[in-house]
């Protein structure tokens, strides 16, 4: 495999779209025709080589090509976009859209990524060693096929709607997931191995989601059954949930198939695993306690919430609205 | 203006019976002349195909619905923007491409007169703009007239008086062309959570039947004299099993003769077809009728119909037919949007997938293709995608191509993955009948713009017409591979719009004239109809009568047709 490095030779003013990034285009090419290619910045077209000095030479193909990015890509959008064969490693971070559309090859990113990281992926790995951000794996706007196979890792957390409307390929989170996750999925499969946030799993009617944990399950999947898994060559016991019970969901020899979430057993920060603590309406204030929060409060007249705030934080039970805003009343009397 | 000879092409000409004859064809000041002074510029065609402008008998291309389609699929504009030319704004998108690219894309493949085919009246205006934005070619739009409370209450009680009244006025205050009818009483009746899926159901609350609605408007077309028959999409579009509802539907101009002074034959059009001629009671039994819908259309020489071809791509469906559209949804369980036009109309859109692995998909295929092949007059059936319907109107010359080369389309069907049974359930296979280049002139030129009422003036090449001609890179004895006809045609030589060059070479030269026809019935607005206007924007209207209509200055450029009454 010929190796060709495109060395930064200075910080772009704004951000870079370069499509051409990728194997594929740099394959067969001279390192002179590969500087001659278009760069995109703001409303004006560059060249290549204006950014970057090229070293080492491009393979006669593109699965004979790597292409090593020696330095920071974080404000180089496109890396690797459309590419089906071939390496990328990026020493640094990278900006949005890295392996957009990718059907093959791999790219390895030693930093973190921006957004968009692999969209409608058909194919291939794509490697995040840092943090990720939002839509990784997922549709491009307005489409309904997300990631559609191959598989992304990323060892550090990612954003907010991550693999959303994927139907095939697998996601692996090394950290934690922000909010919808898997939205609107139709297969494919996400490993999280932290905690995911919550909003897991909205709209999807097909598909596979592994949690380290949740912070908050949504209320439309119930619990089916404990189930022992391998991962990692590791077998863990999960619990199963079944939803989106508000989605259509087809049927396989006369079985529906749902989506399935599976919780880890022994993960400790869920509220799903714990039964529900509602915090106590009831209660009453004793005269002592009244007497303390007289005290506290008799510097300026106190808001409904705060007062509420400090009883549940000091006296452990809560008092609906009302009776507070009488008792502040009565406190001024 | 210049003048512009093209020299020694080979003509094709339905208007002037002239069938591929080599010519010259004299333009001057906008016009087609018979000869033009030594200073003329000359174009030589030797070995080419001339044909008159490409008349757009309907499409999808401007208005409130097809901007929201643009607005819900971004995917469908992803990596296909070009950037701004010399003579060309930024354009993009596919099945719903930008307002400039309609015309851009129009003008390359040498049609030059396009008609939108519905439009919400109430929302004239948005239509209008974008037909304003849409460059070089001609255009005009239908108001649809199917649903709209007016014309129920008046049919019903048998005014026609008031019907005509009505109509001039519609067609006068959203400078429209001709009555449109979608899914006649089905769309008011999606209101109520129902459909009509035969021309006898009755409308709800109206009590009026599709049958009564379209005899109706049909009745009043022919007396008012507008250059256009009525302009139907009949009940039940899209299932199968739904041809008798489309026969029944063609029934209806039994011994009604035409009454205009256009030049027109038919007293009814019938659009997209193909969607309206499907045998079977389920999906599983879905099947091809289009030999019992054009054995009607060939015996009954009063009516025209276009086909509404599938192309077999990943396309935006889009229609006045709301319950139709989230029919389709329930099926197909993309991103849906419907909505109800107040007293209007209504209007949904769903992205559609046709797939040729799809059983149901490839029949819908070779529906379209049995239709033009079976038709023995192709001046009365006309090529049409039902743009984005079926497919967008940029696969125009690969529909061409099915049709004119019984190769082509015979590796397609063997292609298809379900190929036995999409033979097994159409005619396609057994039929090699290929149209001609001059056929192909009377299906896109000659036949939509008689059927329009225009046939003075476009589709055709004889003196005094206007100047709208496209000159191909073809020839029609030196065709040896199929794919030379979607070549040549998707991209011609050279395009004249009303005597400017337009396209040269598949490049953009000029933005031309654009106009936008509308029709003046001249028919005066009568106390009732004024009352009844009045009432009804003061009691369900949300805008207000002067908010209404379609001021002259959304219609920069317009050329009216005027019906004498006399």
């Amino acid at each position: 495999m010929d190796i060709i490095k495109l060395i930064p030779n200075k910080v772009p003013e704004l951000y870079l779209e370069s499509e051409h990034i990728s194997p594929d285009i740099f394959a067969g090419k001279s390192n002179q025709q590969i500087g001659e290619l278009n760069v995109h910045m703001g409303n004006q077209t560059y060249k290549l080589s204006e950014f970057f000095t090229i070293e080492g030479k491009a393979g006669a193909t593109a699965a004979e090509t790597k292409i090593v990015f020696a330095g920071d890509a974080s404000k180089i959008k496109y890396i690797g976009m459309k590419m089906t064969a071939g390496e990328i490693e990026i020493q640094g971070n990278a900006d949005m859209y890295v392996g957009a559309w990718m059907g093959g090859g791999r790219i390895v990113v030693k930093g973190n990524v921006d957004s968009f990281a692999g969209i409608a992926m058909t194919g291939g790995e794509l490697i995040i060693d840092g943090n990720a951000k939002n839509y990784i794996g997922a549709a491009y706007r307005g489409d309904w096929r997300g990631m559609q196979g191959g598989k992304i890792i990323v060892k550090g957390d990612v954003g907010s709607d991550v693999g959303s409307n994927i139907n095939g390929g697998t996601i692996e989170i090394g950290g934690n997931a922000d909010v919808h996750l898997a939205t609107h999925a139709d297969g494919g499969k996400i490993i999280v191995k932290g905690i995911a946030k919550g909003r897991v799993g909205g709209q999807m009617v097909k598909g596979e989601i592994y949690l380290g944990g949740v912070e908050r399950m949504m209320p439309s999947y119930k619990y089916d059954h404990e189930e022992e898994v391998e991962l990692d060559g590791k077998k863990m016991n999960f619990k199963v949930y079944y939803g989106d019970l508000g989605e259509r969901h087809g049927k396989r020899k006369g079985e529906i198939i749902y989506g399935k979430i599976f919780l880890a057993s022994d993960s400790v920060k869920t509220d799903a695993n714990k039964p529900e603590v509602k915090p106590e309406h009831k209660g009453k204030l004793t005269d002592k306690q009244i007497a303390q929060l007289k005290e506290e409060f008799k510097a300026k007249e106190p808001t409904v919430q705060e007062v509420r705030t400090y009883i549940i934080d000091t006296f452990g039970f809560d008092l609906k609205p009302m009776p507070i805003s009488r008792l502040i009343e009565s406190m001024k009397r | 203006m210049s003048e512009y000879i093209i020299k020694n092409g080979n003509v094709y000409d339905p208007k002037t019976k002239v069938k591929g004859e080599v010519k010259d064809i004299c333009i001057k000041d906008g016009k087609i002349v018979d000869k033009v002074s030594s200073k003329a510029t000359s174009i030589d065609a030797k070995g080419k195909t001339v044909m008159a402008g490409g008349v757009e008998v309907h499409a999808h291309v401007a208005g409130p619905k097809v901007n929201e389609g643009r607005n819900f699929r971004p995917e469908d504009k992803l990596f296909s923007y070009q950037p701004a030319g010399k003579n060309t704004r930024m354009a993009g998108g596919f099945s719903i491409p930008t307002t400039f690219k309609t015309g851009y894309e129009y003008a390359r493949m040498g049609y030059t007169t396009v008609m939108e085919a519905a439009m919400p009246p109430i929302y004239a205006r948005h239509v209008h703009e974008e037909i304003k934005d849409t460059p070089i070619i001609d255009e005009a739009a239908f108001p649809v007239f199917g649903n709209n409370w007016f014309v129920f209450d008046y049919i019903k009680n048998n005014e026609m008086d008031n019907v005509m009244a009505y109509i001039s006025w519609l067609l006068k205050t959203t400078k429209g062309y001709a009555i449109k009818i979608v899914n006649p009483g089905g769309s008011e009746a999606w209101g109520w959570g129902e459909n009509c899926n035969t021309i006898h159901d009755p409308v709800p609350y109206f009590d009026i039947t599709p049958a009564e609605i379209m005899t109706g408007l049909l009745k009043a077309n022919e007396k008012m004299g507008l250059p256009h028959s009525i302009h139907v999409h009949t009940n039940n579009l899209g299932n199968p099993g739904n041809y008798e509802t489309t026969l029944d539907t063609f029934k209806l101009t039994q011994g009604v003769k035409p009454n205009n002074k256009f030049g027109r034959e038919q007293v009814l059009h019938h659009t997209h077809v193909q969607f309206h001629s499907y045998g079977g009671d389920s999906w599983g039994t879905f099947e091809s009728k289009a030999k019992e819908i054009m054995d009607y259309v060939n015996a009954n020489k009063n009516m025209t119909i276009d086909l509404g071809c599938v192309t077999l791509d990943e396309t935006t469906t889009m229609t006045a037919d709301g319950p139709f559209e989230h029919h389709l949804t329930t099926l197909n369980h993309l991103k849906w949007a419907n909505v109800d036009v107040e007293l209007e109309t209504s209007s949904g859109i769903v992205p559609y997938i046709y797939d040729p692995n799809i059983k149901v998909c490839a029949i819908q295929w070779a529906i379209g293709l049995e239709l033009a092949l079976y038709a023995k007059d192709p001046m009365r059936t006309f090529i049409t995608t039902d743009h984005p319907n079926a497919g967008p109107f940029t696969r125009y010359p690969r529909i061409y191509k099915w049709l004119m080369s019984d190769k082509s389309r015979q590796a397609m069907l063997k292609g298809f993955k379900h190929s036995d049974k999409v033979i097994a359930a159409t005619n396609l296979a057994s039929m090699d009948r290929e149209i001609s280049m001059y056929e192909l002139a009377e299906m896109t030129r000659a036949g939509p713009a008689k059927a329009l009422g225009l046939g003075n003036i476009f589709g055709g090449l004889d003196k005094g017409m206007d100047a709208d001609v496209g000159i191909y890179d073809i020839s029609e004895d030196k065709i040896t591979d199929p794919e030379q006809i979607e070549k040549a045609f998707s991209s011609a030589e050279y395009v004249f719009k009303s005597g400017t060059l337009v396209v040269n070479h598949g490049e953009i030269v000029s933005n031309g004239n654009k106009r936008t026809l509308w029709v003046d019935a001249k028919i005066p607005v009568n106390k009732q109809v004024e009352r009844d206007v009045q009432m009804k924007f003061l009691k369900y209207y949300s805008v207000n009568l002067n908010n209404y209509e379609v001021s002259d200055h959304y219609v920069p450029n317009p050329y009216v047709i005027e019906v004498d009454t006399n």
